[in-house]
């Protein structure tokens, strides 16, 4: 059983996916690979100069391979690879069966029969599960879901509400 | 007061008040009363419309925490004023276990003996956590329709 009463959005740890310079703007971002908001949050944040942590947040009675993608991006983390998988499933969020996600894997470059053991793994999974688990603590019903400093953005994102960001 | 036919109230029901008397029904059709409730911790998940939006999101994020409902001891329900066979529609494009209940007729009598009818003829988005006893342990509205109350705020409230 998960403790899963409220918490606050944990901050950055060591084992969080960040990237952006350290002096800019922090963004805590939960998301899925399936959710359409969060791709084209992706494109809406494509030039922002920010710090951006991404999270995931699956929910397979919306996303029915969104855990799927989830795992598979971890997976490609265990191989230094995080990013290049995320971008290659947000680039195309509508491919995301498995034969798909070896395909992607591949062309990354990435050990394939590794990364297909490694994304069906207990470890992986509660790498995500932990992840999902600090978002419903701290009150995520929706993806994307954005933590800038004291604000809270969900849904789908105005760009008014970016500029703030 | 006899089943079926509760008091309307205007505020939501509170903690420490028992359960009214009421009648739902099931997706096959058959009744689920206010006896259904007893012996076990449920959590009524009132919401405003099959197939909306907000409702759809609702509904498949407590999905994916049922199993940390259901290793607390508490079942949840999910209710509205749509009738039985869009219920099990919904229920089934969700892919969700959550046994839901109609308040089709007479329309929204359970959600007004609650206090959660809202005055446009649906369900308010509110919560309502029974205990085994048919006491409410817990209860909130959202304050919109379309505002969803995370699965933290269950959690704390079955914690207590």
């Amino acid at each position: 059983m998960s403790e899963l009463r409220s918490a606050a959005v944990p901050p950055l740890s060591d084992s969080d996916h960040v990237r952006g310079p350290g002096d800019a703007p922090l963004l805590i971002e939960y998301a899925d690979f399936e959710c359409p908001f969060c791709g084209a949050l992706e494109v809406q944040l494509a030039d922002a100069v920010v710090r951006r942590v991404f999270r995931h947040f699956p929910v397979r009675s919306s996303h029915p391979r969104a855990w799927a993608a989830a795992c598979a991006a971890e997976a490609a983390a265990l191989q230094g690879r995080f990013w290049e998988m995320h971008e290659s499933l947000f680039a195309d969020q509508a491919r995301l069966e498995d034969p798909h996600l070896w395909e992607r894997a591949r062309r990354l470059g990435l050990d394939v029969a590794r990364f297909d053991d490694d994304r069906r793994s207990e470890a992986v999974r509660e790498r995500v599960r932990r992840d999902f688990e600090s978002g419903v603590r701290a009150g995520v019903v929706t993806t994307p879901t954005v933590f800038a400093g004291s604000t809270v953005h969900s849904g789908s994102i105005a760009a008014s509400d970016l500029s703030v960001l | 007061m006899s089943a079926g036919t509760a008091e309307v109230r205007e505020t939501i029901i509170a903690a420490g008040e028992p359960v009214p008397e009421f009648t739902l029904r099931r997706e096959d059709g058959t009744k689920f009363r206010r006896e259904d409730l007893e012996g076990k911790t449920s959590v009524l998940v009132f919401y405003p419309a099959a197939f909306s939006p907000v409702c759809n999101e609702q509904l498949s994020l407590y999905q994916e925490v049922l199993d940390e409902f259901t290793a607390r001891g508490a079942t949840l329900y999910g209710v509205s004023v749509d009738n039985a066979w869009s219920l099990k529609a919904f229920r089934e494009k969700l892919g969700t276990e959550i046994e839901q209940l109609s308040d089709f007729e007479p329309k929204g009598a359970t959600c007004r003996a609650f206090g959660v009818y809202h005055p446009r003829g649906f369900a308010q988005r509110a919560l309502v956590v029974v205990g085994p006893d048919c006491v409410v342990k817990w209860s909130y509205q959202a304050p919109s329709p379309a505002d969803l109350p995370g699965a933290n705020l269950i959690f704390d409230a079955l914690s207590e």
